[in-house]
């Protein structure tokens, strides 16, 4: 038996090949990893923690390996984002309006995961309803990045909305967790927590049981600590689901199998309008760095432009607020959740939706009402929709020059819990790197690949074109190596 | 177009979440300088342009219309804060 600190020390496909060699047992893991969630209870990762649940799971696990029945994730501890579904185990999408909330469903995707033998861990904290990029805007409080500025005990946001997810994996409280992207939910927190964050085609994972926010937006996706980690993870994640109308069709392949580390021939478009304002010189120079990696394992980088980017992040903040407007209509006090009573059935809706809703999601909720609304329908909503269009056909028009798109991840780096955004427009510009890529339903990760002047981690994105997803991973391996990440949090468990 | 105090208070009203009026001011404040800066998309041109309804072409698969899932209430209205006699209990809309 290895030491609680070595098992911690892991990555998922380490872990994933002492289990199989009954090197370790996938309880010793999972109490491993109960004991790491209890040491760093204080980042406050998990909403709901599954501790009981959790040694079940194990012990199943453990009895499948000894029966040879090992699936893809056997035994492995994680965190499940907490805007999964989950069966019997409450489900808040961050927010007050679904406290006490218990599916008796489970959602597809973790289903798929529990099918390949994940072990759970607990439900990881999101910002409300993942409207938010710092996951400040979750009922049940913020959760702090385990990494600090070097000599600063300020605590950082972990970004978001999949802070809760990023904290955890990078603070050992799981091995890998999964996270959901609207707008850059799992690429941004990734690349604020030192971690690989991937969100594949849209559709190529199912949104059935994921608490919808922006359905034409929506995607799952893994967070680990590496790539080969990411492409395991999400290789149990994907697959068609009749459930969801618009899941892709098609067989998901060996993602791990695309991790040749051969990127040679390859050609890496660099889009020159992801050079923004007032960008960190830290940001700009790894961005510099990252294209010499690519150039350096045999790639050719090519200039191509993307005219169109400056116009994405004001075209989601309509078409997202839209899609939400609509969806989270269900919270009316009937089937789920909170109710507030009132005089009628109008004042009801009002008194629950009004004490249920914190203030972004409040926010948003009102623009996409005046979006949708009658005389403004045609100014707003359509005009971003043509705009959309646009967007998607400056990727179509690149990928006829290029084989992928290398950008950083995000403007910055963490900033701090207490740092006032005051500004909502300030801070939706967290995303302005992976908005548009959302917009196109194309695959993106984020790579850990340097670390900023106060030690901080910084990403960067790769982009592909639809069902891009091995190309992506492949040459997301290649940066990887190239560029040796190590840089710890202050704040881990061991 | 700026938001007013009233407007706001009917897209409130639109939207069915109650918002005190010593709250209009400070939202309308907010939800302009959204609007004011998601109105940039007008310097695009977009004529002839169709909308992006979907994020991957695909053509929505159709199925034959037959009952697949259900028939099992209890489920359906646990997480009902009011139920009864397998019904959603609601504020009186009838007089």
């Amino acid at each position: 038996m290895e030491s609680m600190s070595d098992m911690l020390k892991l990555s998922l496909a380490e872990a994933r090949d002492k289990l199989r060699a009954k090197e370790i047992t996938a309880v010793e893991l999972t109490d491993a990893y109960l004991s790491a969630m209890e040491q760093t209870r204080d980042l406050n990762c998990y909403i709901t923690e599954t501790p009981e649940k959790a040694r079940e799971m194990a012990k199943a696990s453990d009895e499948r390996l000894a029966a040879g029945k090992a699936g893809a994730m056997e035994g492995l501890p994680i965190g499940m984002k907490d805007l999964f579904c989950t069966n019997g185990v409450q489900s808040t999408a961050g927010s007050h309006i679904l406290e006490g909330f218990t599916p008796t469903y489970e959602s597809t995707v973790s289903q798929n995961l529990w099918d390949a033998g994940a072990v759970m861990l607990g439900k990881t904290n999101l910002d409300e309803f993942a409207m938010g990029s710092s996951n400040l805007t979750s009922y049940y409080g913020g959760v702090k990045n385990p990494y600090t500025k070097a000599g600063s005990n300020q605590a950082l946001v972990p970004g978001g909305s999949s802070g809760g997810s990023a904290a955890a994996v990078a603070a050992h409280a799981a091995i890998a967790a999964t996270g959901t992207d609207t707008g850059g939910s799992i690429r941004q927190p990734a690349a604020f927590a030192g971690l690989v964050g991937f969100k594949p085609t849209y559709g190529r994972c199912s949104r059935w049981g994921i608490v919808a926010f922006a359905s034409s937006l929506d995607q799952a996706g893994p967070m680990t600590r590496t790539v080969r980690d990411s492409a395991i993870m999400l290789g149990a994640m994907a697959g068609f689901d009749k459930k969801d109308s618009t899941s892709l069709d098609m067989p998901v392949p060996d993602f791990e199998a695309a991790l040749t580390g051969d990127i040679r021939g390859m050609k890496i478009g660099i889009p020159k309008e992801y050079r923004v304002d007032n960008m960190p010189a830290d940001i700009e120079a790894l961005w510099k760095q990252g294209i010499e990696w690519m150039k350096d394992a045999g790639a050719e980088v090519v200039d191509v432009t993307l005219p169109h980017t400056k116009y994405a992040l004001p075209t989601y903040y309509i078409v997202a607020p839209a899609e939400a407007s609509s969806n989270l209509a269900r919270y009316d006090g009937v089937r789920y959740g909170l109710r507030v009573e009132g005089k009628d059935l109008n004042e009801m809706y009002e008194n629950t939706r009004a004490a249920g809703f914190g203030a972004e999601v409040r926010r948003r909720v009102l623009i996409g009402t005046y979006v949708l609304s009658a005389g403004y329908y045609d100014a707003y909503y359509l005009k971003a929709q043509k705009v959309r269009t646009k967007i998607a056909q400056d990727f179509k028009n690149a990928w006829g020059q290029c084989d992928l798109l290398l950008t950083p991840t995000t403007p910055s780096a963490a900033f701090a819990m207490d740092e006032k955004i005051d500004d909502p427009v300030a801070m939706y510009l967290n995303d302005v790197f992976t908005v548009p890529a959302s917009l196109a339903g194309l695959p993106g990760i984020s790579v850990p690949a340097g670390i900023d002047k106060d030690g901080l981690p910084l990403g960067l994105q790769l982009i592909g074109p639809a069902m891009g997803e091995e190309a992506v991973l492949r040459a997301a391996g290649v940066l990887e190596t190239a560029a040796g990440f190590s840089a710890k949090p202050a704040l881990m468990a061991a | 177009m700026a938001l007013d105090k009233q407007t706001v208070a009917k897209v409130a009203h639109l939207a069915r979440i109650r918002v005190e009026e010593d709250e209009l001011e400070t939202l309308a404040g907010e939800l302009n300088s959204i609007i004011g800066w998601v109105e940039q998309l007008g310097e695009v041109d977009t004529d002839g342009v169709e909308p992006m309804t979907s994020a991957v072409d695909l053509k929505l698969r159709l199925r034959e219309d037959e009952i697949t899932d259900g028939d099992y209430p209890d489920r359906v209205l646990k997480n009902g804060p009011s139920t009864e006699m397998h019904f959603y209990v609601v504020p009186k809309v009838v007089e």
